[in-house]
């Protein structure tokens, strides 16, 4: 199919997403529709190779489907393409990412999109939210902000966004989210780059992307989409989900040095809408599993935390991991020295880097503990008030990180 | 008679003077060859122990759990010992060269057996030295997945990974060095049945829990798992 060049393109990366990708297409035309119906689009699917026909649903997914509901007109043509990726499996986010900014910058779109087929609530005007501040506004990068629950996406809460904070000066709410919208130069920019070929397969591309963004110093906003719903996950997808994040926050750390070296405080990125809100309605936690898990964890792999952390930190561990339900507390310091130790660990490659990543995740659940404590009967306030706090000790002791990283050169 | 006496001493005397003449020059030569090799040996050691320091040899045996059997026994770094064992290798190798050099029969077929003995030495140590390595590895990633999945007794779980790798490890070492073969892969064999037969009933008697639930989960629909109860991280 010949595109030519085009205005907007909206990636959209899958994998056996049968179920909901029809509706995330619909989604998608309708939004392009209401908010750019005079723009050159395409849709540009990026596949792992799904054997439940998700290629064929979203190109057979027609613009006429969307039309009659919603009385809306396209004056231009809106192309649905789709394209397998060559992957080891399983397919990563990584390439299709790659695969997508390669066709933004091959049909030189001025602004584009991505967009997650496992979001189960999206809406028409995320589309208008996430391109408005590029196409309209010269925005480069634009960073969702979502309504969560506040025991909800406690990795990004008390570690991904207070470090990237605290390291890189700008308060981004959502470093690492499948949805958002970027300019196609700082795409073409992000593509020369040579994360592809570091061995990690673009492993948490997208925390990446919003770095690069940021060390690039291009222009960066926020906008609120509403409630964050996605597929389950549960306590088995931790693992992972560190590989993805905290492993790319931690490896963009060397590269990056000369940038967050010099940085002090942070600053508010520019936000349409609220920077964040918060759902307070009761959840049912297992807390008593987190805690057993963090102790054990402590106990167990005591030979793997020597390499990794000092005596003194280590020492305090060993120290909480004794005390009761009652009494145990896992202080906002302790936490920051533990994870600032593990990003030194990690770049002196004291232990293999992925046994350092999976190393962390028995202190998350002790850290999550005394989260959900803490704020078991907060308001929304206190809730961030609390994350605050961390923030704010993270950027109290990252003097502490550089001392470790300038000890260990 | 007494002419003859003096004449077959004198004679003697010649031969042995002529025998010695003749094995000075070669004891000279061994000597030199020794001295040689010595200084030879020597710089192999510094220039070998300046590479493993410069490639921190030492972390890396740290990290195969050389370092820590080292250090139990009360022995040098392993930069250090793998510097020392070459010096050796290296001098010892001289000397049998010039060993061999004196022409003492029999000796020389030892020196041959020596030489032709130190490559399959040299691979052993490579062989023993990346086993450990491995072992080290696979029993600290058996023991991150064990504690991250929740599973009774990780450290067990981990032991078991390294006793495997090493007992395989060490009958590749002692085929490779040829030694007691046949003991060696008799000895091999029980030590793996047994470590197989024990942990098939360790975990037939451990993970009977385990399996039941695991099937409940795959088989039996909505029954919750505990990890339900977890919350997503991101």
């Amino acid at each position: 199919m010949n595109v030519g060049e085009v205005d907007i393109l909206v990636g959209l990366p899958t994998h056996n997403n049968a179920k909901t990708v029809g509706s995330i297409v619909h989604i998608i035309q309708s939004g392009i529709l209401r908010g750019f119906p005079r723009e050159r689009t395409v849709i540009i699917n990026a596949d792992g190779g799904s054997r439940d026909g998700t290629p064929e649903l979203v190109t057979g997914v027609s613009i006429d489907d969307v039309r009659p509901s919603s009385n809306l007109y396209a004056l231009r043509t809106l192309h649905s393409i789709s394209t397998k990726y060559a992957s080891s499996p399983p397919p990563t986010s990584g390439v299709a990412f790659r695969t997508i900014l390669a066709a933004a910058e091959l049909l030189r779109a001025r602004a584009c999109v991505m967009m997650s087929p496992e979001s189960a609530n999206i809406e028409p005007e995320w589309i208008s939210k996430l391109l408005g501040p590029i196409y309209r506004d010269g925005f480069d990068l634009v960073a969702p902000t979502y309504r969560r629950h506040r025991f909800e996406g406690l990795l990004v809460t008390n570690l991904l966004y207070p470090m990237t904070r605290a390291l890189y000066g700008l308060r981004i709410r959502e470093a690492y989210s499948p949805e958002f919208g970027f300019s196609g130069r700082l795409g073409s920019q992000f593509l020369g780059q040579n994360v592809w070929n570091d061995g990690t397969e673009g492993a948490g591309v997208e925390l990446r992307f919003t770095l690069a963004a940021i060390t690039g110093r291009y222009r960066i906003c926020q906008s609120f989409l509403g409630e964050k719903v996605h597929v389950e996950r549960h306590a088995a997808d931790l693992v992972p989900a560190l590989r993805q994040t905290v492993g790319a926050l931690f490896s963009s750390l060397e590269p990056d040095f000369p940038v967050w070296s010099v940085v002090t405080g942070s600053q508010p990125a520019p936000t349409t809408g609220a920077d964040h809100e918060v759902l307070l309605e009761p959840l049912r936690v297992n807390r008593k599993r987190l805690r057993e898990m963090f102790s054990t964890g402590v106990a167990e792999l005591e030979s793997v935390f020597q390499s990794i952390l000092s005596p003194s930190t280590l020492a305090e561990l060993q120290r909480i991991a004794g005390l009761g339900e009652g009494a145990f507390h896992y202080p906002a310091e302790l936490w920051v020295r533990t994870v600032y130790e593990f990003a030194a660990a990690y770049r002196k490659s004291a232990i293999s880097r992925d046994h350092i990543i999976q190393a962390l995740a028995p202190l998350f659940r002790g850290r999550v503990f005394t989260f959900l404590m803490e704020n078991r009967d907060a308001s929304a306030d206190d809730v961030e008030n609390n994350i605050e706090g961390l923030c704010l000790e993270f950027e109290r002791l990252k003097p502490y990180l550089l001392q470790l990283w300038k000890s260990r050169e | 008679m007494r002419e003859m006496i003096i004449s077959e001493l004198s004679q003697a005397l010649h031969e042995i003077a002529r025998g010695f003449a003749h094995f000075l020059p070669r004891l000279i030569v061994m000597l030199i060859l020794a001295a040689v090799g010595w200084v030879f040996a020597y710089v192999a050691k510094v220039v070998l122990r300046s590479i493993l320091r410069l490639i921190k040899f030492d972390k890396l045996s740290e990290n195969a759990g050389a370092s820590q059997l080292l250090t139990k026994a009360a022995l040098p770094s392993a930069t250090e010992m793998l510097s020392r064992f070459v010096f050796w290798v290296a001098w010892l190798g001289f000397i049998l060269l010039g060993v061999s050099v004196l022409g003492i029969l029999g000796l020389q077929e030892q020196v041959t057996r020596f030489f032709l003995f130190l490559p399959r030495l040299f691979v052993a140590m490579f062989i023993m030295f990346f086993g450990l390595l491995a072992a080290s590895f696979f029993s600290r990633a058996a023991l991150l997945a064990a504690v991250n999945a929740n599973v009774p007794s990780p450290r067990v779980l981990s032991l078991a990974v390294r006793s495997i790798i090493i007992v395989f490890v060490l009958s590749i070492v002692f085929e490779e060095l040829g030694l007691a073969e046949q003991t060696m892969l008799v000895a091999f064999g029980i030590a793996f049945g047994a470590l197989m037969l024990g942990l098939a009933i360790a975990f037939g008697m451990g993970g009977r829990d385990l399996a039941r639930r695991f099937l409940e989960k795959k088989i039996v629909r909505g029954k919750k798992d505990e990890n339900d109860d977890e919350l997503s991280p991101l």
